[in-house]
């Protein structure tokens, strides 16, 4: 199945990855060669067939809801990137773009 | 003192140990000087953690001296560098998190730290463990330590070569579609996957969680029976830790398959087999048979085919949802100068993400978005099912399952790098083992010549979930038959 440069585009935004000119035409090629790989699941009959998202037969795993420690913030904030005050330092979300 | 400390294995060196003929700083002494000397060649490590390992020892020594005798107490070890390792950079040989150094411990490291164990550094591998051969590590690619411009295998290729070169005496690796067993097949040493849920992936940097398992590379299976003991056992951090008891690992190492029935799947033979794995194949089948076991060829298990796409649907899906944290605002690479947050935050990833990364995110993306999602994850999580219930059934009638572990011996590097079907084929024995959360081990089963050079090989051997114990014992029993695991590289 061969991808467009619209929906590679389109992928490479939802995902929030840059892509250059270059990658764009290598990864439509790239992905549209790996989809075709993917038609081997059609000629699979899974009529009446559930799912299986994990395959340990385990769900709704508990734990007591007792308080711990976390992390202490100076060592969680020694990784970031941009660091104010004791808080991680974004740019503003809702500005235009 | 042995003059061959670095390539004791963790058996040996434990005698050595406790009766005082070597200490925990001469054998990890002899690991680094081994290190130092072949390690511009093979490239095994990303870090080594040198300093860090001769206090371990120092430590190793003490607890020794005041007559302690645990498997690894004072043995030199390699970590992937997919393992969260407090104070100690862990990248995953990715741009991203070239600097990043986590605030805590993985549980595996929290067992092998108690355990004694000592750690040399953290390993190259494909970056964020995708890929088959390394060469997607952002930094370099490791080389075979049985010939140098051959591929280690992937993703774990570091932890591979470092155990067969003789940087380590085990190490420990990551196994989402078969990081662990192709690698070890390919530099000639024991690779375990457990059973999904044995090991918890508390600290493990996140690739497709339902997939994902750590195990080790040892140069013997009863040294993997000896780490599976320190690191499998619940935990509460990770919520598909398994309730279940951890047996003794080395307990059922007999060396005898009277009574066991093996199953080969026909699908695992197919034409795409080289001439001389599959020979290698078949001699080690007839070793097995001699051993006592009952060695079944009429075994199909249909699905297979469908596996590469399964796993190529459902392992970049819960990728593109795992890497979808690396926004460049709480850790890792951040590009700062963008005209707004949503620039910065593309610009973050295409900077520090390279390309198969990249590729495996938007093909989960695209699998995962509107109009596609029945048709590729639902329908993959189907055939999962499917391939799941074969090797159920095939596991009423086997003990275990013997399959070659990759179709061909180590590639040269460079042979497969722009071709990424051509890469994830390398995988096809390995991926249905994941998918359907088996425990699978890779033990060296003999060579194959090419270019001049003897390039390992493996048998994979395979069990029902939770297993382990039949799989080691039937490595274990081939292994004592065969010379395979004792034969090193000429570096």
């Amino acid at each position: 199945m061969a991808l467009t440069r619209e929906e590679v585009l389109h992928i490479a935004r939802l995902a929030r990855v840059g892509l250059t000119e270059d990658d764009v035409t290598k990864f439509q090629q790239q992905l549209s060669q790996i989809l075709d790989h993917f038609d081997a699941l059609s000629r699979i009959d899974t009529e009446g067939v559930p799912p299986t998202t994990h395959t340990l037969a385990l769900e709704g795993v508990m734990a007591a809801d007792e308080p711990q420690p976390s992390l202490p913030r100076d060592a969680v904030l020694a990784n970031a990137p941009v660091e104010q005050d004791g808080h991680l330092r974004v740019r503003a979300v809702l500005e235009d773009t | 003192m042995p003059d061959d400390l670095p390539f004791l294995t963790i058996t040996e060196a434990r005698g050595l140990l406790d009766r005082r003929e070597v200490s925990a700083v001469e054998l990890t002494r002899a690991v680094l000087d081994r290190l130092i000397d072949v390690d511009e060649r093979v490239k095994a490590y990303v870090t080594v953690t040198d300093h860090m390992a001769m206090a371990a020892a120092m430590a190793a020594d003490r607890r020794i001296a005041a007559g302690e005798s645990t498997p690894l107490l004072g043995i030199p070890a390699a970590i992937k560098d997919v393992i969260s390792t407090r104070g100690v950079r862990t990248t995953c040989s990715s741009r991203m998190l070239e600097d990043f150094v986590p605030p805590y411990d993985a549980h595996v490291i929290e067992r092998l730290t108690a355990a004694g164990a000592v750690m040399a550094g953290k390993t190259n591998m494909d970056e964020f463990a995708m890929g088959s051969s390394t060469e997607n590590s952002a930094f370099f690619t490791t080389h075979n330590p049985w010939a140098l411009d051959r591929v280690p295998g992937g993703s774990s290729g570091g932890s591979a070569a470092a155990t067969a070169a003789g940087e380590a005496l085990f190490a420990l690796g990551s196994d989402t579609g078969g990081s662990i067993r192709q690698p070890a097949a390919l530099c000639g040493v024991v690779g375990v996957k457990p059973t999904y849920g044995r090991v918890s992936r508390y600290g493990l940097v996140a690739f497709a969680s339902s997939l994902d398992q750590i195990g080790p590379f040892t140069r013997s299976v009863r040294d993997a029976a000896i780490v599976l003991n320190a690191i499998c056992g619940l935990d509460a951090r990770d919520a598909t830790s398994a309730p279940v008891e951890t047996p003794d690992f080395t307990a059922g190492l007999t060396g005898d398959l009277r009574g066991l029935r093996i199953g080969v799947p026909r699908e695992y033979l197919p034409d795409s087999l080289e001439p001389a794995v599959r020979q290698v194949f078949l001699d080690a089948i007839e070793q097995v048979r001699s051993l006592g076991a009952d060695v079944d060829f009429d075994l199909s298990l249909p699905s297979t085919e469908a596996a590469l796409a399964v796993y190529y649907v459902l392992a970049p899906s819960e990728a593109s949802a795992n890497l979808a944290r690396y926004d460049g605002v709480k850790y890792g690479y951040s590009y700062q100068d963008g005209a707004s947050m949503w620039e910065n935050m593309e610009r973050t990833r295409q900077h520090g993400f390279g390309d198969e990364v990249k590729r495996r995110i938007m093909l989960g993306t695209y699998a995962l978005s509107t109009g596609y999602y029945d048709a590729y994850y639902l329908k993959a999580q189907k055939v999962r099912t499917l391939i799941r219930r074969e090797f159920d059934a095939a596991f009423e009638k086997y003990g275990a399952i013997l399959t070659p572990v990759t179709p061909t011996p180590a590639f040269r590097i460079g042979e497969k790098a722009n071709d990424p079907v051509a890469m994830y084929l390398s995988d096809i024995f390995t991926l249905p083992v994941n998918i359907a959360g088996l425990p699978g081990a890779s033990v060296p089963s003999g060579f194959v010549e090419a270019d001049g050079k003897q390039l390992p090989v493996g048998l994979q051997i395979l069990a029902k979930p939770f297993d382990e114990a039949t799989m080691l014992r039937v490595g274990h029993a081939y292994e004592q038959a065969t010379e395979w695991h004792k034969r090193r590289p000429a570096l």
